[in-house]
């Protein structure tokens, strides 16, 4: 299985997904080996055997002189290719043809930070620099930074060819790439090993953009579909995107949604809501996607009819600085506020203060934290335009463009006792019935497909 | 003889407008007449045209032979007189015609029997009133919203003077017993119960289209079979259902029209079989001498429970029907004070299906409920009736208590306080 990340070390749902679906798998009585570009350590899943793609010695090759490892720009540039004795190089470099160079690709959009960028441009030139006089038979370790750093397509490479060096010592069924980071790698492994490949899809190019996808991230995307035997995708939502969007084979396309794994802080520190006033939650990036500003308009509308709501905002994103505008525009600022990103325990103590938690996504392939606020008693509302949305009976849901839906919705959790009671004691049973094995269970009926 | 005893159920609520908290105060029209008239229209040119007029012709074919049983709901009876006389016109033809049993029943369709036993009366009155009035019949038999019974619904119901009640025949009322006798409440001495063969009926109900049920495709000629096994000694075989089955639930392309058209001949051939009325089979009995049946629990005829679960089932609905009945008190000053339309908005809340919208049993239990829902969810129907009951209660509140007092502007207090100050605990 091929991943980008792994809990604790997480920007988002990927990884949470990654770490559930793995463990899944295990209890199911599949092996699962989970390669990873970089670990801190710190990860510790149950029954699953994790790599470090830096950790794994690679042979080296013998660059020409002026060609960067980073093939991928020779690629895109048209200049000529390096010479290689890898096969699945090339496969990598055709796959990746079409992608973009110009702008730092990240699969979740997070401040660019310019500085680092150059610190990290540096570093990458002074790496590629060939080993004079090294033997040809000697074997390197590729550095990778793990995250979604402004080299992240020459991490998306060195990756890939870590892969295929372990297909060759691995013995394994299935090829299994988690998002179009790891498809290049999942495509060049399933070929050098002659294996079947899925393609699993969290997340595509037109959830994290909206209508102005990253030509190479898509073009990855869909090459990755194309190619894969089988693609997962986390909703009906999701397949319904790859269908139209990417022109999928439908008969590729598997849906097996995310589940939930359940907290235990809130049991060991008792926290309770420390404030008397209602707490409306959003939790998420702050960005398009995730549709803060609907947030916001529902917001203005509840404070004209419960004045002491309040309204938290906790995430980062680059519609960060417009959504404190607005809030001001609006004349909320006093009851809007803004927590920043918050990781781990500090997820579960804002949820354990929030009365509501409300995910207005504008697109939103599965959208796991609902799940995590329901198994906390917290009664959700979500976006309509949400895979998770299909999964749920005991949660409030809404056109993420009806703010006046949303407000109603938020007013009358906060008006009507029963109603909160009715989702938070029904919610909390219905994701517990959402279990990783169960999904576990599904995922090994997809590769049963490809395997017997 | 062996007495098949069709009953249909004629109803159509007035459905609830997607009402806001921001409407609250700010509009009274609670229900959606668009929506609600374009509903009843279908269902006239569907089902309630096309039926009646079937049914009169088969009167007419078996010369009197073929005779059944319907309760027609004042919500619809309003609906028809408003959007379809001529559909109206052609129930009083059919109770013309005197092979046709009008049952009576609460004229909201309501469960106030649960909750208020006065404005129970009052429907039931009102509902009588008005089917000696459209149909001139003097209503014999009763039967409770949904088929809902129990020891204490039939001893008002025979306090009120009817002489029959329709029931479930449910298998947990009746264990070893048979639903082809018929029953004396407990507590009762006067009151027949007639109960519903649901095997027989849910064949045409529910599964008379399913290509997976093993009787499909059901023939005039195979149920009229089916009918004919019943024991020699069976008194009646109910038939009891849903009017809107025909030509609503039951597509007319399922060829369901042509199965009634053809069902009472095939029935007729099988010498031991008759069709009557409820009141026609009440008479053939000695009250004295059949089984007395204790329904300590109400049973009604929905679901796999056979209870009230499917209105009052969780926490939503309970807090719902709590808080309507609360109001009524309030809302009747309000009418004898001069404001009676609060009191017939409040009615038509009293209708069951309101809270039925709010039910989640379907979550689970297949998509029945759902099929009849107007909202997508239930959560979606609790939040638009407490706001138009929010919004009601602000209105029969502002109604003057003594006539010189003059009309204040509708405070602010008077919507639901949103609970603030509070801290949750118990998580």
């Amino acid at each position: 299985m091929l991943g980008w990340e792994f809990p604790p070390h997480i920007s988002g749902g990927l990884g949470t997904a990654c770490l559930g679906l793995s463990q899944g798998l295990a209890r199911c009585g599949v092996d699962v080996t989970f390669v990873v570009p970089r670990l801190n350590g710190d990860e510790a899943p149950d029954g699953v055997r994790l790599v470090a793609a830096a950790d794994v010695p690679v042979p080296v090759s013998k660059p020409e002189p002026a060609e960067v490892p980073v093939r991928l720009r020779h690629a895109f540039t048209g200049s000529r290719r390096p010479r290689t004795e890898l096969d699945v190089e090339r496969v990598i470099a055709r796959t990746m043809k079409l992608l973009s160079v110009d702008s730092p690709l990240r699969p979740y959009m997070t401040q660019a930070d310019y500085s680092k960028r150059l610190a990290e441009l540096t570093r990458l030139k002074a790496m590629t620099q060939p080993e004079r006089g090294s033997p040809k038979t000697s074997h390197e370790k590729l550095e990778f930074q793990g995250g979604y750093g402004p080299d992240l397509e020459a991490e998306v490479e060195r990756y890939a060819r870590v892969v295929c060096e372990l297909v060759r010592r691995e013995d394994f069924d299935v090829v299994h790439a988690h998002d179009w980071m790891t498809y290049p790698a999942g495509i060049a492994a399933a070929l050098e090993g002659q294996k079947p490949l899925v393609v699993h899809v969290h997340a595509t190019e037109y959830d994290r953009s909206g209508m102005n996808p990253d030509p190479g991230i898509r073009a990855i995307e869909a090459e990755g579909l194309a190619r894969a035997d089988l693609a997962v995708c986390v909703s009906e939502y999701t397949a319904g995107v790859l269908r139209d969007r990417y022109g999928a084979d439908t008969r590729k396309l598997r849906v097996v949604h995310n589940a939930v794994t359940r907290g235990e802080q809130r049991e060991q520190f008792h926290w309770e809501k420390a404030i008397d006033d209602p707490v409306v939650l959003f939790l998420g990036r702050i960005t398009y996607q995730k549709g803060p500003d609907y947030f916001l308009e529902a917001a203005a509308r509840v404070l004209r009819v419960v004045p002491d709501a309040r309204f938290v905002l906790s995430g980062t994103g680059d519609m960060w600085p417009r959504v404190v505008e607005r809030a001001a525009q609006l004349g909320i600022a006093n009851n809007t506020h803004f927590t920043g990103f918050l990781e781990g325990v500090e997820v579960e103590r804002m949820f354990a203060m929030a009365d509501i938690y409300v995910m207005p996504s504008v697109s939103e392939p599965f959208g796991i934290s609902p799940l995590e606020a329901m198994a906390l008693d917290v009664p959700v509302i979500v976006s309509r335009q949400s895979g998770v949305a299909e999964v749920l009976s005991n949660a409030l849901k809404v056109d993420f463009w009806d703010v006046e839906d949303l407000a109603n919705k938020i007013i009358a959790l906060l008006t009507y006792p029963e109603l909160r009671d009715e989702l938070s004691s029904e919610g909390r049973q219905e994701v517990e019935q959402m279990t990783w094995e169960e999904r576990g269970r599904t995922l090994r009926g997809v590769y049963e497909e490809l395997v017997v | 003889m062996t007495a098949i005893v069709p009953y249909f159920q004629v109803h159509q609520p007035f459905r609830l407008k997607r009402y806001t908290f921001f409407d609250i105060g700010r509009s009274s029209g609670y229900f959606d007449d668009t929506e609600n008239e374009r509903i009843l229209r279908r269902i006239a040119e569907k089902c309630y045209l096309p039926m009646n007029e079937l049914l009169a012709s088969l009167i007419d074919r078996h010369e009197g032979r073929f005779r059944f049983a319907m309760a027609i709901t004042g919500t619809l009876l309003d609906q028809l007189e408003a959007w379809s006389p001529e559909a109206l016109e052609s129930f009083q033809a059919l109770a013309r015609t005197g092979c046709v049993e009008i049952v009576c029943e609460t004229s909201h369709h309501s469960l106030a029997f649960l909750e208020d036993e006065d404005e129970f009366e009052a429907q039931v009155a009102a509902q009588r009133e008005r089917i000696r009035e459209l149909f001139e019949q003097d209503p014999v038999t009763f039967r409770c919203t949904e088929l809902v019974i129990s020891n204490a619904i039939a001893k008002k119901v025979e306090s009120m003077g009817f002489r029959g009640l329709l029931g479930e025949g449910a298998d947990h009322l009746l264990g070893f017993r048979s639903p082809h006798k018929v029953y004396r409440p407990e507590g009762t001495t006067d009151l027949a119960l007639l109960l519903r063969t649901y095997e027989r009926s849910d064949d045409i109900a529910f599964r008379f289209s399913n290509r997976s049920w093993d009787g499909w495709p059901l023939t005039p000629e195979k149920f009229a079979t089916s009918l004919a096994e019943v024991p020699e000694d069976a008194t009646l075989i109910g038939l009891f259902m849903d009017y809107e089955t025909f030509g609503e639930h039951q597509w007319r392309e399922t060829g369901i029209f042509d199965f009634v058209e053809a069902m009472p001949g095939a029935a007729l051939e099988h010498d031991h079989l008759e069709f009557a009325t409820p009141a026609e089979v009440i008479e053939t009995v000695e009250i004295d001498e059949v089984e007395e049946l204790s329904i300590p629990h109400p049973v009604s005829w929905a679901d796999t429970e056979r209870d009230l679960t499917a209105w009052l089932g969780n926490h939503m609905q309970k807090a719902a029907n709590k808080a309507l009945y609360e109001l009524g008190p309030d809302v009747k000053r309000a009418a004898e004070l001069g404001d009676p339309e609060c009191l017939e908005d409040w009615r038509k809340l009293t209708t069951s299906d309101h809270v039925y919208y709010m039910c989640t049993k379907w979550f689970s239990d297949g998509d029945v409920h759902k099929y009849f829902s107007p909202y997508t969810t239930p959560h979606d129907a609790f939040i638009a009736f407490m706001n138009v009951l929010a919004d009601l209660k602000a209105r029969v509140r502002n109604v003057p208590r003594q006539p010189t007092e003059t009309d204040s502007p509708r405070e602010q207090e008077e919507r639901p306080r949103p609970e603030t100050g509070r801290a949750r605990t118990g998580r």
